[in-house]
């Protein structure tokens, strides 16, 4: 669904690029055998390598071609079996070598695709370009004293993958689902950890403008380093805006690198404009070319999950989940698997897809809980759920029971029975009390007779005396014979 | 007692394992030596007091018959090797205050087969130049005649060996940068194979052509180092797996049905005389041992040189960008991180220094990459080639290593390409990524020492030491300089 | 080709070295030469040529994933000449 941007002179639409870096997850650097860690001590997990000392050499971590490799196949993506590391030039503060190793025109990985699913239910089909593996760079910390910046490089070195999409996002929106589907699957498959506030994803985004209808691209601008979805989709509408503007006054754009700042809520050129990039890549020379082999391969395919989609297929094909139900199923991991372990354990596999969407996700929702920190085990809510499905309790108490499960923790048969509120399923008695109602009050049942359709009256006294624990089936059985 | 100074590895060592002298002895007079030869400026750091006590440490071993293969050989290391706890400059002001908590492969390999390190021999900055002149630390001059230069850039590895202030040394060779200044001063020295000798720990020019080797008295002396510092290192990518031969065992003098090819586009136009005899002699030295000499054709030597100065530049453009002044070495501040870049490295870098990472950020910069680099790296493969198909007929090439012997110091300065051109001859084995060697042959009109090379296949020092071990038989060249 | 002062600045610039004007000319002097040795490779025809970029014909050798370096933050920022805390330092960047 594309969105528009209505200018004054008409319809834009937005021409949207990603470039996503995700941090690998491996032990030691990419081109070193220091830590790849999160969280420790300034320049804690720095070797002489990661700080570019006279003669030190990169030695490629295999587990690092092997999670970029991984995370290709998850995209559904070409791998290349012979790829080469290039160094990217330039100087700052914390790149410690005065160049990135990264790759250039032989990525590990090469074209893939990613299905995005949209508010509306819809899916969208979203080009990957490449994948390809580099360094990231240390972290620069300018807050901590009036005259300088501080240095800490235990984050240079750490392997990371750069996946650039094609230029088919159209819409915030899209590009946030895009994003969201990227963390989803390398989370899937363990090759990054997707948390954003650790840094360990985050995005470039390439925004142009151009006139509905037209087919040719128009300038683009870069804003880089994004570390919300929220603030990506925000970046693109206030980047898109500005361009529109600027084009309806007879402007042009320039295409360069702009920082999105999120306070301001506004883009802006970067200072070191003047400073025309110019990267010089050229093949690493203490490098030799990566090459791997099918068994390679087919090892890093046989050590991947089900993925996302084919989950979401199996969802809808096996269990009769609608799409959307699916859809929200599998986005997490966690959610996913939480799930499969409530439907391993009762026969309506969409009764427990509508208890884990609605009730589940909703309390977590909010308590502001993680599934992680869930209080109901997915083996007691699947207990729950089978107590509806064998007439133990209703559906209508068992809400009640699942609130109490939730703040307490506790098993749901050990509520239901502490709390007396077992169904009442037994003929005999529910016979009784439906006498007694009937006994009472003569007046309805004569109004009954003449309209069968109050026989509702009825049932909502049964249920008022019963506390709600009478089967509600077995109520509406026995008035209508009763009251016939 | 005779000057141990005289003494050969392999004599050095007899004497140790006859007890004739002590390795502290041997020391001592390689110290004194160091002392006396003062004024050619080999060293920019002396360890002398740590080689005294290494000195003891070898004299127990030996009491205690645990002889390491090279036990108290008193050698020197260029400064571009990294060496833990003492300063390693690479002839810079930007390491002037530079001292690694750690050792380069090389020199750790060669401590443990028993070596003695003197210190830290001078060298063109970053290992570029030919002369020795451009270190921070001044120029090195040759022990033939102190107007003279060492050549370069292992200024102080081939001074050092030939004023006898060190037994043997390392050097690193680029361009040619062991096998001139060793031609220069009269001893011997082997570039090895691309991927012999560990580079981890040794400040990196052009990381494709840079290789270590060694500088010695004669050829078995190289032959011993070299023996005692190749082998694979898994901290270098770019380091061959294979095994290292025992070099000495090939010293037979013995080369009957070898076959030594005569690259004919080496003759270049304007070789002085003396050069074309001496190369001509050289031939004949082989045929007397018994080798066959046969005419090849290497078609694209002479565009080895200029391919050379482009990727030489566009990886030392890249290499020397680590050099800001932020972790180590020179820092000149300045009111805005660029600004202090910029400061530090004008003020940290030496001319030439400045000017081939100049022209190594033009040859990569958008573009220009096709047009210099990419094609400078196809021409690379051209001359591997020639290389390639020469060594289907012949086993080893004879070719001159120098356009001259030793020039005057300041001479061929002003104009670079004329001082590149000095290169002519040593430059294209680096492109392929070939052994060569350097051998003291003869001397010039004037009195100086030049040297023949010999260059070999990947990975076959064996043929190339044991053609260079023939040659040098032959040769007798006993002269020395007077010092 | 030509080769000016101001590819000199350009250069210079990328690669963070301060040329002073009275260096200028000599720089573009020496490296005008230099290129124009260089350009002796126009004479070849390398259409077909596969470039080459290390000598040796060799395939990167990949590392097992272990962590056997770091933890040495003194040592790491003790050759520095302005550090604190265990960081470096730069003067302050302003994004
Ligand atoms: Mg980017
Ligand atoms: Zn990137």
């Amino acid at each position: 669904m594309t969105a528009i941007i209505k200018g004054t002179t008409g319809d834009w639409e937005m021409v949207i690029g990603l470039e996503v870096h995700a941090q690998i997850i491996s032990q030691s650097k990419l081109m070193s055998c220091s830590p790849a860690s999160f969280g420790a001590q300034p320049n804690e997990n720095v070797s002489f390598v990661d700080s570019a000392f006279p003669g030190m050499l990169p030695v490629v971590n295999k587990e690092c071609v092997r999670q970029a490799v991984r995370t290709g196949l998850a995209l559904g993506a070409k791998i290349n079996k012979k790829s080469v590391f290039a160094r990217k030039n330039y100087f700052y503060a914390d790149l410690p070598q005065g160049y990135q190793i990264s790759q250039a025109d032989q990525p590990t990985v090469g074209e893939g695709v990613v299905t995005i699913d949209l508010q509306d239910g819809t899916t969208k089909e979203i080009g990957i370009e490449r994948l390809h593996i580099e360094q990231d760079a240390g972290k620069s910390i300018h807050d901590q004293h009036p005259e300088k910046s501080f240095i800490d490089l235990n984050r240079s070195g750490v392997g990371l993958m750069e996946i650039v999409s094609n230029p088919d996002i159209r819409s915030a929106e899209e590009a946030g689902a895009y994003f969201t589907k990227i963390q989803t699957i390398v989370q899937y498959i363990d090759s990054c950890d997707g948390i954003m506030a650790r840094g360990s994803m985050r995005a470039d985004v390439n925004v142009s403008v151009r006139r509905v209808g037209d087919k040719n691209l128009g300038t683009r601008t870069e804003c880089k380093n994004i570390n919300s979805v929220r603030f990506i989709k925000q970046a693109i509408m206030v980047e898109a805006t500005r361009q529109v503007e600027i084009l309806e006054n007879g402007g042009v754009i320039d295409q360069e690198t702009r920082l999105f700042d999120a306070e301001k809520g506004e883009t802006r050129t970067m200072r070191s404009k003047e400073d025309a990039h110019d990267y010089r890549y050229f093949p690493d020379p203490d490098l030799l070319p990566v090459v791997i082999d099918d068994e390679f391969i087919n090892e890093c395919k046989d050590s991947l999950p089900e993925l996302p989609d084919t989950k979401k297929e199996r969802f809808i094909n096996e269990f009769g989940l609608s799409s959307y139900d699916g859809a929200v199923l599998v986005a997490n991991k966690k959610n996913a698997s939480y799930f499969e372990k409530v439907a391993s354990g009762v026969k309506n596999k969409k009764l427990a897809a509508n208890w884990v969407v609605s009730e589940l996700f909703g309390a977590l929702k909010k308590a502001e809980l993680d599934i992680n920190d869930c209080p109901v085990k997915a083996q007691d809510l699947a207990e729950l759920i089978s107590l509806i499905e064998d007439n133990t309790i209703s559906g209508k108490i068992a809400k009640e029971v699942f609130a109490d499960m939730f703040k307490t923790s506790k098993k749901p048969a050990v509520i239901v029975e502490e709390k007396g509120l077992k169904q009442i399923t037994d003929t005999g008695a529910i016979e009784g009390i439906i006498d007694t109602v009937i006994t009472e009050n003569p007046n309805q049942v004569a109004k009954v007779k003449e309209n069968p359709k109050l026989i509702g009256w009825f049932v909502g006294q049964v249920m008022q005396k019963t506390a709600g624990k009478a089967n509600p089936a077995m109520v509406n059985k026995l008035l209508a014979q009763k009251l016939k | 007692m005779t000057d141990l100074t005289k003494l050969t590895i392999s004599q050095a060592t007899t004497g140790l394992k006859n007890k004739d002298f002590s390795a502290v002895e041997l020391t001592t007079s390689y110290i004194n030596q160091m002392e006396k030869t003062d004024n050619l400026n080999a060293y920019i750091t002396k360890t002398t007091d740590n080689a005294l006590s290494q000195a003891k440490i070898a004299d127990n071993n030996i009491a205690s018959g645990n002889m390491r293969p090279m036990e108290g050989m008193p050698i020197a290391h260029k400064d571009l090797l990294c060496t833990k706890g003492v300063k390693t400059t690479a002839g810079s002001k930007m390491l002037d205050n530079f001292t690694p908590d750690y050792e380069s492969t090389v020199s750790q390999k060669l401590a443990e087969s028993g070596c003695i390190s003197l210190g830290k021999l001078n060298l063109d900055q970053f290992a570029m130049g030919s002369n020795g002149q451009s270190s921070f630390y001044g120029g090195t001059k040759n022990p033939w005649g102190n107007d003279l230069v060492a050549g370069g850039s292992s200024s102080g590895s081939a001074c050092a060996v030939s004023a006898r202030s060190a037994i043997a040394s390392t050097g690193t060779d680029t361009g040619g940068s062991i096998r001139q200044p060793s031609a220069f001063c009269g001893v011997a020295g082997i570039r090895p194979t691309y991927g012999r000798c560990s580079r981890w720990g040794v400040v990196a020019y052009a990381s494709s052509l840079d290789q270590v080797g060694p500088i010695g008295k004669d050829v078995r002396d190289c032959a011993i180092m070299l023996s005692n510092m190749s082998g694979h290192d898994e901290k270098d990518s770019t380091s061959a797996n294979i095994p290292v031969p025992d070099f000495e065992a090939v010293l037979t003098g013995d080369v009957k049905g070898l076959k030594i090819g005569i690259p004919k586009e080496y003759y270049i136009d304007d070789m002085p005389q003396e050069i074309a005899k001496i190369w001509d002699n050289g031939k004949k030295m082989l045929v007397e041992a018994g080798a066959e000499i046969v005419d090849v054709s290497l078609p694209h030597t002479k565009y080895a040189l200029p391919a050379y100065y482009i990727i030489a530049c566009a990886e030392a453009s890249s290499n020397l960008s680590r050099y800001d002044g932020v972790r180590y070495g020179h820092r000149v501040s300045g009111k805005e991180l660029d600004e202090m870049y910029e400061l530090t490295r004008s003020e940290g870098f030496g001319e030439e220094v400045k000017r081939r990472i100049l022209m190594g950020t033009y040859v990569l910069s958008a573009g220009f990459y096709d047009a210099y680099y990419i094609k400078a790296q196809k021409v690379r493969r051209l001359v591997a080639n020639d290389f390639k198909k020469a060594f289907e007929s012949v086993d080893a090439l004879l070719t001159p290593i120098t356009p001259s012997p030793a020039f005057k110091i300041g001479e061929n300065q002003e104009d670079p390409v004329k001082m590149y051109l000095n290169d002519v001859f040593s430059v294209t084995l680096n492109m392929a990524g070939l052994p060569g060697m350097s051998v003291p042959v003869g001397l010039s009109d004037s009195g100086l020492p030049l040297g023949l090379q010999i260059i070999g296949k990947a990975f076959d020092e064996e043929t190339v030491l044991k053609a260079s071990y023939a040659l040098e038989k032959q040769a007798k060249f006993d002269a020395t300089p007077n010092i | 080709m030509s080769f000016s002062n101001d590819d000199v600045k350009k250069v210079a610039k990328l690669s963070r070295i301060r040329i002073d004007d009275k260096q200028l000319e000599q720089y573009t002097n020496d490296i005008q030469k230099v290129l124009g040795f260089m350009e002796q490779l126009n004479e070849l025809n390398t259409d077909n040529v596969e470039p080459m970029a290390n000598p040796l014909d060799g395939v990167q050798v990949l590392r097992n994933d272990e962590i056997k370096d770091g933890g040495y933050p003194e040592t790491i920022v003790n050759n520095a000449t302005d550090d604190t805390m265990n960081f470096f330092t730069v003067p302050k960047v302003v994004e």
